[in-house]
């Protein structure tokens, strides 16, 4: 799950973090009050959208040569004017696709006197199975491309999670960050601070890009992008109240009701498979058969036969769609199960496009029994292979 | 020979009472009579399970393991209490410890990691399907049906496609020594490495099949690992499979460790690497056994 800046830094701070003062806001009529409350003479109106690159995102609505998704604004006045250009329009950045995502939220902040602009971000090293601190003194800039060009400017701090950040993790971040004086010991108090951040509310990425040594000598956490683990939602209730659901697609919203994994996709194939891997390989299939999945839908492990219904009425509500290919293999999963539940919700919904069904595993007879014996338009497959020509042939023949 | 569990393992079972667990304890019982010989929960030691083979019920693991002689446990536990739960298993000195658990936080696997580095038992997973020596005894979840009895190693990231290799390569008449699910989250026991290693070592495995999907770095690790151990000499027969080729980026599919994350991870490198180290990499995960048929003809 993602959050906002504006809220990653609020969390943040609540652990103690160096962050501007700021106020968000969702109305442009909030815009003036919003910079008054702040010191100025310089402010910074930020788009609140879950993607990267706003800087250098452009807004559909407006000229070409318009500013993009964070401005620096000089007075009250010009906070209010970038606020009525941002708020509601749509900003296209790398990572939103071409459609962009609508601006919905600004932050307002206090600007900054910025002397370097470096990079850290906390994140799960699976290759030694710790988190770890990744820094760079490469700040402010895409740092998937300083990782290209120049892979020793980041380096990588795993931290023991028995000790936790040590006084050699400490010299080690700030040796890397190449930091001194005052921002070395800003350094040493937030470090831990973050880590603490990351390990108590269970995150699976927490980016600071930039983290700012400002002109007086001392440490800012500039910009705050924070992921948690899905997984550890269920014991963290405040998390959950900042989900911003407007940012997240709408039968992805209607399939984490049902604990169900789904990715939309561009395709019009509709897939539900069980097992994240056969899901991933039936995708594959289907596009070396010359196809194109509309959706990634893992209906897990031990799925009942209302979920697999709720399933089958995502994947149908997509217009996209114009087959369906039904492929499991059951070990917790059992056949018979995920046969009742196709067949509750063809018969509730309707099928209007073709559908097969791939069967095997843990009571495969008794499955395979029940869709025949349903009277539906089912096709049935013997294997993948057979199952993913017969849907690809069946939607090309349409 | 096989590696990991024959037929004289002994299994506990930590959340037998649960559906989950007492369900998969009846299949394991009913393939090749697994040794299934007790089950763990902190409220009902004492009891006994009521399954079609009752099973006496411990506090602990430490008491069970003391009771049976077990040597191996299997977590059904449910993600709040798994780690813990692996925990007490570690702590119990149970030499295999297998965890089917889904949605384990990661950070409480972290924690279990570093408990793992310094024991003496091996985790498989979490979030896996389990292990499987055809006709002499399977933990985890994976459907009996589909093994036979033969020369083929599996290990795979993926569950459902590791049932996919074993019943291909049933097809093909080769059947398994061994298949191993290690598991789909990011943090886990056992990576290919170790697996690979083990394969490499055990005469009954004259080939190997490894399914790997998008996501960190270990099937990159594992060629690497395989180009230096057949400069050594050591070399099987491979077929390989990476799902996740038409996965976007940036987006989790499913498994907690299947995201390409800042251009890494993805597909594309994975294949590259396996096919440097000689294993003959599918393009589709339909056609395993004809390709491990393939790489064996050489």
């Amino acid at each position: 799950m993602n959050i906002h800046e504006y809220q990653g830094k609020q969390l943040l701070k609540g652990f103690g973090a160096p962050v501007a003062d700021g106020v968000p806001v969702f109305k442009i009529e909030e815009a003036e009050a919003a910079a008054k409350a702040l010191p100025g003479p310089l402010y910074v109106v930020k788009s609140q959208i879950h993607a990267g690159g706003r800087g250098k995102g452009k807004f559909k609505e407006l000229p070409a040569d318009a500013k993009g998704g964070v401005r620096l604004a000089k007075s009250v006045d010009e906070v209010v004017a970038f606020a009525k250009e941002m708020l509601g329009n749509t900003l296209v950045t790398k990572q939103t696709g071409p459609a962009g995502k609508q601006v919905n939220r600004l932050y307002i902040e206090d600007g900054a006197d910025i002397d370097r602009e470096l990079y850290l971000s906390i994140l799960v090293d699976r290759s030694v199975g710790r988190i770890a601190f990744v820094v760079s003194t490469e700040g402010g800039m895409d740092i998937e491309a300083v990782a290209h060009d120049t892979p020793e400017k980041i380096i990588t701090v795993a931290i023991d999670p028995e000790k936790g950040v040590t006084a050699d993790d400490l010299k080690a971040l700030n040796s890397a960050l190449k930091l001194s004086g005052e921002a070395a010991k800003d350094g040493e108090s937030l470090f831990p601070i973050l880590y603490k951040a990351f390990v108590e509310k269970d995150m699976s990425l927490l980016e600071v890009n930039p983290l700012i040594v400002m002109k007086n000598g001392r440490l800012r956490v500039l910009d705050a992008k924070v992921s948690f683990d899905n997984n550890a939602l269920f014991r963290h209730a405040d998390v959950l109240e900042l989900r911003d659901t407007t940012e997240e697609d709408a039968k992805e919203i209607e399939a984490s009701k049902y604990d169900l994994a789904y990715v939309a996709l561009d395709g019009n194939i509709g897939c539900m498979v069980n097992g994240a891997g056969l899901a991933m390989a039936t995708m594959d299939i289907i596009k070396l058969y010359g196809a194109e999945p509309a959706n990634f839908l893992d209906v897990g492990g031990g799925a009942s036969k209302e979920k697999v219904t709720a399933a089958f009425k995502i994947i149908t509500a997509d217009p996209a769609v114009e087959g369906i290919l039904v492929n499991i293999f059951g070990g917790i999963m059992k056949c018979d199960v995920i046969a009742e539940g196709v067949i509750a919700a063809v018969k509730e919904v309707g099928l209007k496009v073709p559908l097969v069904v791939r069967l095997e595993g843990t009571n495969v007879e008794l499955g395979k029994k029940i869709i025949n014996e349903s009277g539906l338009n089912v096709i049935s497959a013997d294997d993948l292979d057979d199952a993913a020509k017969k849907i690809v042939a069946a939607v090309k023949g349409n | 020979m096989s590696i990991l569990i024959d037929k004289n393992t002994k299994i506990l079972v930590q959340g037998l009472t649960g559906n989950t667990g007492s369900f998969h304890t009846e299949q394991a019982l009913a393939y090749h009579g697994t040794k299934m010989v007790g089950g763990i929960h902190p409220k009902k030691g004492g009891e006994t399970w009521d399954g079609s083979v009752p099973l006496p019920i411990f506090s602990t693991v430490a008491e069970g393991k003391e009771k049976t002689g077990a040597n191996a446990s299997v977590v059904y536990v449910p993600p709040a209490g798994a780690a813990a739960a692996i925990i007490e298993a570690i702590d119990a000195e149970i030499p295999l410890i297998v965890c089917i658990t889904e949605g384990i936080p990661v950070t409480d696997m972290i924690k279990v990691k570093a408990r793992l580095d310094r024991s003496k038992s091996r985790l498989i997973g979490p979030n896996c399907p389990g292990i499987v020596t055809p006709d002499e005894c399977k933990i985890g979840i994976m459907p009996g049906n589909i093994f036979r009895k033969g020369s083929v190693g599996v290990v795979s990231r993926s569950g459902t496609l590791t049932y996919e290799a074993v019943f291909q390569t049933t097809n093909a008449g080769l059947g398994q020594s061994t298949a191993v699910g290690i598991g789909g989250d990011p943090v886990k026991g056992t990576e290919f490495i170790d697996m690979l290693e083990m394969f490499l070592a055990d005469d009954e495995t004259k080939s190997i099949i490894m399914i790997g999907e998008i996501g960190g770095s270990a099937e990159e690790d594992a060629a690497q690992f395989l180009i230096d151990e057949a400069k050594r000499g050591r070399k099987k027969p491979m077929a390989g499979f990476i799902a996740g080729r038409t996965a976007p980026e940036g987006r989790t599919m499913g498994h907690a460790g299947a995201v390409i994350s800042g251009g890494k991870g993805g597909a594309e490198d994975k294949i590259a690497a396996m096919e440097a180290a000689g294993i003959r990499v599918s393009p589709s995960p339909a056609r395993l056994g004809t390709t491990l048929v393939e790489a064996i003809k050489g």
